[in-house]
C-alpha cells in the first residue's frame, strides 16, 4: 500500500479509537453534573454514592482519552505535514485554543473531582465537576469548529501559489462560526450526551436484571433515560439541520449520503440499499419519491443535486459514505425507540417479566458508540477526495518526507498498543461494574460530611 | 487586539518558549518521580509516590499539548518539518507517553502481584524514554538539522541519533530526575521521605556531571550555541544565574528546605530554557549545514492576522489557566497520604 492509503488508515484507527472515550466523558460529565446538582439540593446520600460510582467509570474514559488524543495532534504534523503547513493559520488557532480554553480546565478541575473528595466543602465539588464537564464541552467546540473549517471553509483566503499556497485566516469569528460548525457542535453534542446516558442506562439495567443494587440501579436508570431521551429527541433536529446544510455546503457528499446520481425534481429518499458505483445506481432499495427534495427544501418539486453533476474525480466513495449514513440515521432513530420503550416499562411491575427489555436496555450502550462512529465515518469519508474542502485534496496533504515503510511501522504499532488497551479497558470497566457502587459512600467523610437529612423513602 | 508595530513573531517565539519551559518544569517533575520509581520497593512507597503526581499529573501534560497547538499555530512550518521529519522519534514518544498515562491509572485498580509490577515497570520505562527522546530532540534542534531549500527535512534517521543528541537525552533523563526527586521530598513524609533525602545528593551529583560535560560538548562542538552570549558579555548574566541556581539546589537540601530547592531546580530549567532560546533566536529549526534554509520566526510563521488573534486568545487564557493551576496545587498542598481514592 501506498502512503495514502497507511497514512489514512492510520488517522483513521487512532481517531476512531480515541473517539470511544471523549463522547463518553462528556456525556458522563453531564451525568454527574446532574447526581451532584440533585445531592447538593436534597442532601440524600444515595446521590452522594451514585456520584461516587460514575466518577469512577468516568476517571477511566477520561484517562483513555487524554492517553490517546495527543496522538492526534501529533499526526497532523508527522503524517499531514503539507496539510499543516496549508491550514496552520487558520486550522492551528483552533486548536491552540481548545488547548488553553478546554484541556487545562478540564484537567485542573479533574484532579479536585477524583481526589478532592475529602478535601473540599460540597459547593466546592460541585464548582469542580461543572467545570470539568464544562471543560469537555469546550474542547468538543473546538476541535468540531476546526472539524468543520475543513468541511466549509470560510474567514479565509489563499496566499501564494502552488507549493507555497496556504489558507490565512481574515475573519476569525467567520472562521469559528463557519457554515456548518453549529449545526454539527449540536450533532455531535447530542451523540456525546447519549454515549454517557445510555452507558448509565446499560450499566442500571445489568444490575437490574441480576437483581442487585436495586435502589441504586432505579434511580440512575431514570436519570439515564431522561438524559439520553431528551438527547435522542434534539439529535433529530440537530441532524436534519446538518444534513440540509449539507446539501447546501457540500452537495457531492450529500448525494453519496443518499446514492442520488440524477439531478431531479421530486427526489426520493432511499431507506435501505445497496450501491453500485460502477452502474452508478441503488440496487434493491426503498425509496420514498419526493421525500428527499421535501426534506432539504421544504418543497418536493424542487431538484437535489446528484453526483453526475461532479467530475469522477471529485465524487466521494459513494456506498461507504451510503451505508455508514444510513446506519447512523437507523441507530438514531432507534435510540428514541429504546428510551421511550425504557419509560413505557419503568413504572410496571413487570420488570422481571420482561427481561428482553432489560437485556436491550443493557445493549443500548452500543447504540451511540455504533452511531457516532459511523457518523464520523460519513462525515469524513463523504468529504473525500478533498481533505479542505475544494481547497486542498487528501493526497496534497502528506509529508512528503515520511515512506510507506515508516508508516506502517507506525501503524502497525499503534494497532498493536490500541488493542492491549482496550482489552486492558474492557477489564477494568467490567470490574467496576462487577464492584458496583460503594455501601461506604452512602456516609461521605471528610469536608463532605456535613448534616445530612434523612433519605426520604 | 490591535499590538500596534509589537513584533509578534519574537512575542511567539517567546510565548512557545514558555510553554515548553513550564511543561519541563511541571511534567519534567512527573517524568522524574516516574525514573524513580522502580528504586522504591514496597507497594506502599510506589502508590505514595504515583499519588504524589496524582493530581497534577494530566494538567502538566496539557502543558505539551498546548504548546505542540500553539507552535502549530504560530509556525506552521516549524511544525510541519519538526513532526515529520523527526516521525519515529514522536512515535515512539506518543507511546511512551500512553504508556505513563495508563501505567498510572491503571496500576492501583488491581491488586495481583504481577499486574502492579507490570505497571510499575511501565510507568518507570515510559518516563525514561519520554524523559531520553524530549532530550533527543532538543539535542538536534540545538545541532541542526539538514533542511532543504524549501525547509523539509533531509537528513536519516540515524542522523539523528548523533552522540550529542544522546548526550542531551541523557542530561533530561538526569535532569528530571532530580527535580522529580525534590518534589517527591515535598510530598513525602517517614521513612520514604528518608530514603529520597539519601537519592537526592546521588541525582544532583549525576546531573551536575551530566550538566558539566553537556557544556563541555556544546562550548566544543556546538559553537553557535554560544555565539549570542560570546558576542554580548552581559547576557553570561543568565548562565550565572543558571549556574548559581543548580549550586543552590544542594545548599537548600543540606538545610532541609526541599521547597527553595524545587525552586532552585526550577530556576535552574528556566535559564537553561532562556539561553537554549536566546541562541537559537531568530532560528527556529537550524538548518546544517546549509544555515540559509533555516526555519526562523519571520520565514516560518502564521499571518500577522493569526499571531495577534492568537495573542488575544493567549492574554485571555493565560490568566485563567494559572489561576486554576494555581488552586489546584493548592488544594492538594502537603503530604500526600492514602485512601480510597488515591492511585
Amino acid at each position: 500500500m501506498d502512503v495514502l492509503a497507511l497514512s489514512r488508515i492510520q488517522f483513521a484507527l487512532t481517531s476512531a479509537f480515541h473517539y470511544l472515550y471523549p463522547p463518553l466523558s462528556i456525556g458522563l460529565g453531564v451525568m454527574l453534573v446532574i447526581i451532584e446538582g440533585l445531592w447538593l439540593c436534597t442532601r440524600d446520600p444515595r446521590y452522594h454514592q451514585m456520584a461516587r460510582f460514575w466518577t469512577r467509570l468516568f476517571a477511566l474514559t477520561f484517562a483513555m482519552g487524554v492517553a490517546t488524543g495527543i496522538v492526534l495532534e501529533f499526526e497532523f504534523g508527522t503524517n499531514w505535514a503539507a496539510y499543516s503547513r496549508f491550514v496552520g493559520d487558520v486550522f492551528g488557532s483552533a486548536l491552540a485554543a481548545e488547548g488553553i480554553f478546554a484541556f487545562f480546565l478540564e484537567s485542573g478541575f479533574l484532579a479536585v473531582l477524583l481526589f478532592g473528595w475529602d478535601k473540599v466543602s460540597r459547593r466546592v465539588h460541585f464548582f469542580a465537576t461543572c467545570m470539568v464537564c464544562l471543560g469537555a464541552h469546550f474542547s468538543a467546540i473546538w476541535i468540531v469548529v476546526a472539524n468543520s473549517w475543513m468541511q466549509t471553509p470560510a474567514g479565509y483566503h489563499i496566499v501564494g501559489e502552488g507549493l507555497l499556497a496556504r489558507a490565512e485566516i481574515t475573519d476569525f469569528w467567520a472562521m469559528v462560526f463557519n457554515p456548518s460548525s453549529m449545526d454539527r457542535l449540536g450533532h455531535v453534542l447530542c451523540a456525546a450526551w447519549q454515549a454517557g446516558a445510555f452507558l448509565v442506562v446499560s450499566v442500571s439495567a445489568w444490575y437490574l436484571l441480576h437483581d442487585r443494587h436495586w435502589d441504586f440501579a432505579r434511580r440512575s436508570l431514570k436519570l439515564g433515560l431522561a438524559v439520553g431521551l431528551v438527547a435522542a429527541l434534539l439529535q433529530l433536529v440537530s441532524g436534519h439541520r446538518s444534513a440540509v446544510g449539507v446539501a447546501r455546503n457540500q452537495p457531492a457528499k450529500l448525494a453519496a449520503f443518499e446514492g442520488l446520481y440524477d439531478t431531479a425534481p421530486r427526489a426520493g429518499l432511499t431507506l435501505f440499499g445497496w450501491v453500485d458505483e460502477r452502474a452508478e445506481a441503488v440496487k434493491g432499495g426503498v425509496a420514498i419519491t419526493g421525500l428527499l427534495s421535501w426534506l432539504v427544501h421544504g418543497d418536493a418539486d424542487q431538484p437535489v443535486t446528484g453526483l453526475r453533476a461532479f467530475k469522477p474525480e471529485d465524487r466521494p466513495p459513494v456506498n461507504a459514505s451510503f451505508q455508514a449514513y444510513h446506519v447512523m440515521v437507523a441507530i438514531g432513530v432507534a435510540m428514541i425507540g429504546v428510551a421511550v420503550l425504557g419509560f413505557l416499562h419503568f413504572r410496571r411491575t413487570s420488570w422481571f417479566g420482561r427481561r428482553w427489555v432489560l437485556w436491550l436496555l443493557v445493549l443500548s450502550v452500543l447504540g451511540p458508540q455504533l452511531g457516532n462512529q459511523l457518523g464520523w465515518i460519513a462525515a469524513e469519508v463523504g468529504r473525500q477526495p478533498w481533505i479542505v474542502y475544494r481547497e486542498l485534496r487528501t493526497f496534497e496533504g502528506l509529508s512528503p518526507v515520511v515512506t510507506a515503510n515508516t508508516v506502517l511501522g507506525s501503524l502497525v504499532l499503534f494497532s498493536a498498543v490500541y488493542a492491549l488497551l482496550f482489552v486492558l479497558f474492557l477489564y477494568l470497566l467490567n470490574d467496576k461494574i462487577q464492584h458496583g457502587p460503594d455501601v461506604d459512600d452512602l456516609t461521605p467523610s471528610g469536608k463532605l460530611a456535613l448534616p445530612a437529612r434523612e433519605p426520604r423513602s | 487586539m490591535n499590538f500596534g508595530d509589537l513584533d509578534l513573531n519574537a512575542v511567539w517565539f517567546v510565548l512557545v518558549g514558555v510553554m515548553f519551559t513550564g511543561y519541563a518544569m511541571l511534567d519534567g517533575f512527573d517524568l522524574g518521580v516516574g525514573t524513580l520509581h522502580l528504586f522504591t520497593r514496597s507497594d506502599e512507597d510506589r502508590r505514595l509516590m504515583l499519588n504524589a503526581i496524582g493530581p497534577v499529573w494530566d494538567g502538566n501534560e496539557v502543558w505539551l499539548v498546548t504548546g505542540g497547538g500553539a507552535l502549530f499555530a504560530a509556525f506552521p512550518a516549524v511544525y510541519a518539518t519538526v513532526f515529520s521529519g523527526f516521525y519515529v522519534t514522536f512515535v515512539l514518544l506518543l507511546v511512551a507517553l500512553i504508556f505513563r498515562a495508563v501505567a498510572i491509572e491503571f496500576r492501583s485498580k488491581q491488586p495481583m502481584r504481577w499486574w502492579r509490577q507490570s505497571w510499575d515497570v511501565a510507568f518507570c520505562g515510559s518516563s525514561v524514554a519520554s524523559s531520553l527522546l524530549i532530550g533527543v530532540v532538543m539535542g538536534n534542534i540545538a545541532w541542526g538539522i539538514p533542511l532543504d531549500a524549501r525547509g523539509e527535512f533531509c537528513g536519516t534517521l540515524p542522523g539523528l541519533l548523533r552522540p550529542y543528541a544522546l548526550l542531551l537525552g541523557v542530561t533530561t533523563v538526569g535532569l528530571f530526575m532530580m527535580h522529580g526527586c525534590i518534589y517527591a521530598l515535598m510530598k513525602t513524609e517517614g521513612p520514604l521521605h528518608h530514603q529520597l533525602r539519601g537519592w537526592v545528593n546521588q541525582c544532583i551529583i549525576l546531573f551536575i556531571m551530566c550538566y558539566a560535560v553537556t557544556t563541555m560538548a556544546t562550548l566544543l562542538y556546538v559553537p553557535h550555541m554560544a555565539a549570542r552570549v560570546r558576542a554580548n558579555p552581559w547576557l553570561f548574566s543568565i548562565v550565572l544565574l543558571n549556574m548559581l541556581a543548580i549550586a543552590n539546589i544542594p545548599r537548600e537540601i543540606h538545610h532541609g528546605r526541599d521547597g527553595r530547592a524545587f525552586l532552585s531546580s526550577c530556576v535552574a530549567m528556566a535559564a537553561l530554557m532562556g539561553l537554549f532560546g536566546l541562541e537559537l533566536f531568530p532560528n527556529l529549526v537550524r538548518s546544517n549545514p546549509v544555515p540559509a534554509h533555516s526555519l526562523t520566526v519571520y520565514n516560518a510563521a502564521s499571518s500577522r492576522k493569526t499571531l495577534g488573534i492568537m495573542l488575544t486568545i493567549a492574554l485571555i487564557g493565560v490568566p485563567l489557566v494559572v489561576a486554576y493551576t494555581t488552586s489546584v496545587y493548592w488544594i492538594f498542598r502537603g503530604k500526600v497520604r492514602l485512601n480510597q481514592t488515591s492511585y
